[in-house]
């Protein structure tokens, strides 16, 4: 599994947000992606899933160009986006949730698919018939990262997963995160987080205005003093 | 003379349960009228114009398969309703999703403009004419003492309740319909996961017009076909929807009976032609004090 992102430009309408964002993940990486507010990380997320189409430049997954292809081919070839705000379907319940994760992917093996995923999440299993719109934050993102792992991705595409959680639960989501990667599991980890990140990260970007402000190592990252300045206010 | 004196009839129990009876029959067909149309408002937000000039359309497809072919009726559902399936499917696919970019106030327009191009040509090409097909069983029935039921009826109820029985297993037990319930609530989450939205509104639209075309056959034996024949039935199916909740299943069925039974009552009681107002008047009430339907959610 390898991702490239080339010289990518995106827009809704006239206004444009990304300016030629170039980025790579390997095969069992965590690549963080970090930023600000507004940053524009979101709209990579959604240009790389198909939900947009970019205005210019070229994403290649595993050797094949996948730009402009619709989400649902996206999807097919194993890119898996847990989005923002968790877009769990809220009139259903966590069963069929889980259940229209493998929709498109991952359709013949559903039922190993759920055991592995309730063994990893075994909150999920004692919630499988209340509906989703009625679960905690927590539980929510637990659901959407669960209802991912249904289509058993090739690169996991996880956007603020700790949003909204409380510091407890943000420490056990970077923890599984990690769990996840060490499987073999290749993420890419968009995040406001920028410490708790760039500790289970093995790279990092930082864009700024739709642009690629830093990148490295994310051990580089770590004690890189601009990044520290205006991240951390240290 | 005094206007305001007059008095409505009264009339024994078993009239005005007989009346509500044949108003249960009435109110099946326009349950599954509504179910059409609700279940594509729920899913793609709009409200189909169209919907009445297709079940017209579905009417004549009917009408003409007897007189051509001497198909009964409801043998003919066999043939319209996968055909109205089809032809729901690629009308949405081809013209409706394509014409309006995504942006509801144009499908909303466009469904209009197609309601308008279809009536104009069944005008044109199969004039004002009232066409009506003959059953051999169209009087047949049985007495319930305080009614008597043709067949035709009964028809009507059975198959309404079945459909709406089959719809909602597809809706529950398939990926399919779990995809439409995905798509309906949570449209970027449900691309997310690879369902294919164009898809699943074309599949929307085509059982919508299935509904319609079902109800076509079952309306055939009892009504006659002629190009206005859809408004008639369209207006009441809105009604319908709103009475229940729009894009609530259990609403459209409930809100089917219920306006049913009122027209029946209020044809019994202030006349053929004036008892229909009963009908304009329940909107307008549910629109005053329950404006989110008996089913529906209300707003915010
Ligand atoms: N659907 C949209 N239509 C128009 N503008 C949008 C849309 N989504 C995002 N934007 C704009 O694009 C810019 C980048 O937004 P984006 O959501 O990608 O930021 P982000 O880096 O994900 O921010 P956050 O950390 O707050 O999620 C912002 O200025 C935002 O207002
Ligand atoms: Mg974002």
């Amino acid at each position: 599994m390898t991702l490239q992102v080339r010289q990518l430009h995106a827009a809704y309408g006239a206004m444009k947000v990304l300016h030629g964002i170039d980025l790579e993940i390997s095969e069992g990486e965590i690549v963080a992606l970090l930023g600000s507010n507004g940053a524009g990380k979101s709209t990579l997320n959604n240009n790389i899933s198909g939900i947009y189409t970019p205005k210019s430049g070229d994403i290649i997954f595993d050797g094949q160009s996948i730009t402009g292809l619709p989400s649902e081919k996206v999807v097919e070839l194993g890119i898996i986006q847990v989005p923002e705000g968790r877009r769990v379907f809220p009139n259903m319940s966590v069963l069929e949730n889980l259940h229209l994760g493998g929709y498109r992917r991952g359709r013949n093996r559903r039922d190993q698919n759920l055991e592995r995923i309730v063994s990893v999440f075994p909150r999920l299993s004692e919630r499988f018939n209340q509906l989703a719109g009625t679960l905690s934050g927590g539980e929510q993102q637990m659901l959407a990262i669960g209802r991912g792992l249904m289509a058993e991705p090739k690169l996991l595409i996880l956007d603020e997963p700790s949003l909204g959680l409380s510091p407890l639960l943000v420490e056990e989501m970077f923890e599984l995160i990690a769990e996840l990667n060490k499987q073999g599991l290749s993420i890419f980890l968009v995040e406001q987080n920028v410490m708790q990140s760039l500790e289970i990260a093995d790279r990092a970007y930082v864009i700024e205005n739709g642009t690629v402000a830093l990148s490295g190592s994310a051990d580089e990252l770590i004690d890189d003093p601009e990044l520290r300045k205006t991240y951390l206010g240290l | 003379m005094d206007f305001f004196d007059f008095n409505l009839p009264s009339y024994g129990w078993s009239t005005v349960l007989g009346s509500a009876i044949s108003g249960v029959f009435l109110g099946s067909i326009y349950a599954l009228v509504a179910l059409g149309l609700t279940l594509i408002y729920g899913v793609l937000h709009i409200i189909n114009f169209a919907h009445g000039a297709l079940l017209m359309l579905a009417m004549y497809a009917v009408y003409f398969l007897w007189q051509a072919f001497g198909i009964d009726p409801y043998l003919a559902m066999l043939i319209v309703v996968p055909g109205g399936f089809v032809f729901g499917y690629l009308l949405q696919r081809g013209v409706i999703g394509k014409a309006s970019h995504g942006r509801d106030e144009i499908i909303l327009l466009v469904t209009l403009g197609i309601s308008i191009i279809i009536e104009n040509a069944a005008l044109f090409f199969f004039s004002a004419t009232e066409r009506s097909v003959r059953v051999p069983y169209d009087l047949d029935g049985f007495d319930l003492g305080v009614t008597f039921v043709v067949y035709p009826e009964l028809a009507a109820l059975g198959g309404s309740l079945l459909i709406t029985f089959l719809l909602w297993l597809f809706m529950i037990k398939t990926d399919t319909g779990k995809a439409i319930r995905a798509v309906a609530k949570e449209r970027q989450g449900a691309r997310l996961v690879g369902i294919n939205v164009d898809h699943i509104f074309a599949v929307c639209f085509g059982i919508g017009v299935a509904c319609v075309a079902a109800a076509a056959s079952l309306l055939v034996p009892t009504y006659a076909v002629h190009p206005q024949i859809g408004y008639l039935f369209v207006l009441i199916a809105f009604t319908v929807v709103v009475l229940g909740g729009m894009g609530s299943f259990v609403g459209a069925l409930v809100g089917g009976f219920l306006i049913g039974i009122f027209e029946q009552l209020g044809r019994l009681y202030l006349g053929e032609s004036l008892g229909v107002i009963t009908i304009s008047f329940i909107f307008i009430l549910v629109l005053l004090f329950r404006p989110s339907g008996l089913f529906g959610k209300p707003a915010g």
